[in-house]
């Protein structure tokens, strides 16, 4: 039982090499991925637009998406231009 | 109607060329008509692997280029009844087949044999891409190591995008000590990675070396490990249901002792 739950501690431990093996390769495939395919950024813009559409009008060619990397996580981060609110975003989302 | 499998990794040195040599061997044991092609033109290892390198006379160039006809290009495995490889060709490069006549090839030989194992070169170049061109299912092989498992989920992506849908991952060389002990990725991990259905798992086993050196397959041998978990595979691949091997069987006195005072 102590020898089980010893390893299991340890098994766990994030400065144990496998966690760090997992949250590395976690973090570079979000890269990979994204770099890979620019058609998942495309579908991603037009889903955006689309969402914000029915609360804003938004200025299409000025907006930027793309990721930040620190050590620990991958951040999607999108910076959008509003040109206005709409004000009938209540009926619209009905 | 046969099936074409294509066995690939994206990184080399993780176990393509061995897996496709024993999953043959072993469907070929199973009663199967199996052939193995080896696509990797310029860097040829399946015959050695196989230990038929002496028996070689055509390859695959000769076949797609026409100076010979397939079934002179095609060596028979006498150690089973119904085993042939088609071979790689060394001198040439990987330009010397087109995607086309891969497709062509492998159409001439669903018509006699049950399964189609093609052992696609490592990279992502032209020979990657002759080698899934003919091929209905894929395979891709990692290793429990951050290079492997990157390289593994590009080849996913590439095999998504190029039709054929839900490859099936072996993870090889599985140390389970180092599993134990925190210091290699387990089964899970690579898995939630990669996000594909596992088709088997092989453990680090020096019998591979061995069985290699002779040109031996692993599967002939009864008492290998990686053996076992080859027939295993091969199993799952004619459809049966076969529980992942346990790796987990204690082996050093530090194991025994372990569960000693477990018991307690």
């Amino acid at each position: 039982m102590f020898w089980e739950m010893l390893f299991r501690v340890v098994g766990r431990d994030s400065s144990s090499s496998r966690f760090q093996a997992k949250e590395r390769l976690r973090l570079v495939l979000v890269h990979d991925r994204a770099k890979i395919s620019p058609y998942l950024m495309n579908r991603l813009k037009e889903d955006l637009i689309s969402a914000i559409s029915n609360y804003m009008v938004i200025n299409e060619e000025a907006m930027e998406v793309h990721f930040n990397q620190d050590e620990r996580e991958v951040v999607l981060v999108a910076s959008i231009p509003i040109k206005k609110i709409k004000r009938d975003y209540l009926e619209k989302a009905q | 109607m046969g099936e074409a499998i294509v066995v690939t990794s994206g990184k080399g040195g993780v176990g393509k060329t061995t897996t496709t040599a024993n999953l043959g061997a072993a469907l070929a044991f199973a009663g199967y008509k199996v052939v193995l092609i080896d696509t990797d033109i310029g860097l040829r290892n399946l015959d050695v692997v196989m230990g038929l390198e002496n028996r070689i006379v055509y390859d695959i160039v000769d076949v797609t280029s026409g100076n010979c006809r397939l079934r002179q290009a095609l060596i028979r495995d006498k150690r089973f009844d119904s085993l042939y490889l088609l071979p790689a060709a060394q001198t040439k490069d990987k330009t010397a087949v087109r995607p086309d006549e891969m497709e062509a090839l492998c159409d001439e030989l669903r018509e006699d044999f049950d399964y189609i194992i093609i052992d696609c070169p490592a990279g992502i170049e032209r020979g990657f891409y002759n080698a899934i061109a003919g091929a209905d299912k894929s395979i891709v092989i990692t290793t429990p190591e951050v290079s492997a498992v990157r390289d593994a989920d590009r080849i996913i992506g590439l095999l998504e995008s190029h039709e054929l849908r839900n490859p099936k991952l072996i993870i090889n060389r599985i140390r389970p000590k180092m599993v134990r002990q925190g210091n290699m990725m387990d089964i899970d991990d690579i898995i939630d990675i990669l996000a594909v259905d596992l088709l088997g798992i092989v453990p680090e086993d020096e019998k591979i070396i061995v069985s290699t050196n002779r040109g031996e397959p692993a599967v002939m041998d009864a008492v290998s490990q990686s053996g076992e978990a080859y027939r295993r595979i091969a199993q799952r691949i004619r459809g049966e249901e076969v529980p992942l091997m346990n790796l987990d069987a204690p082996i050093s006195i530090f194991d025994k002792l372990k569960k000693i005072v477990g018991r307690r």
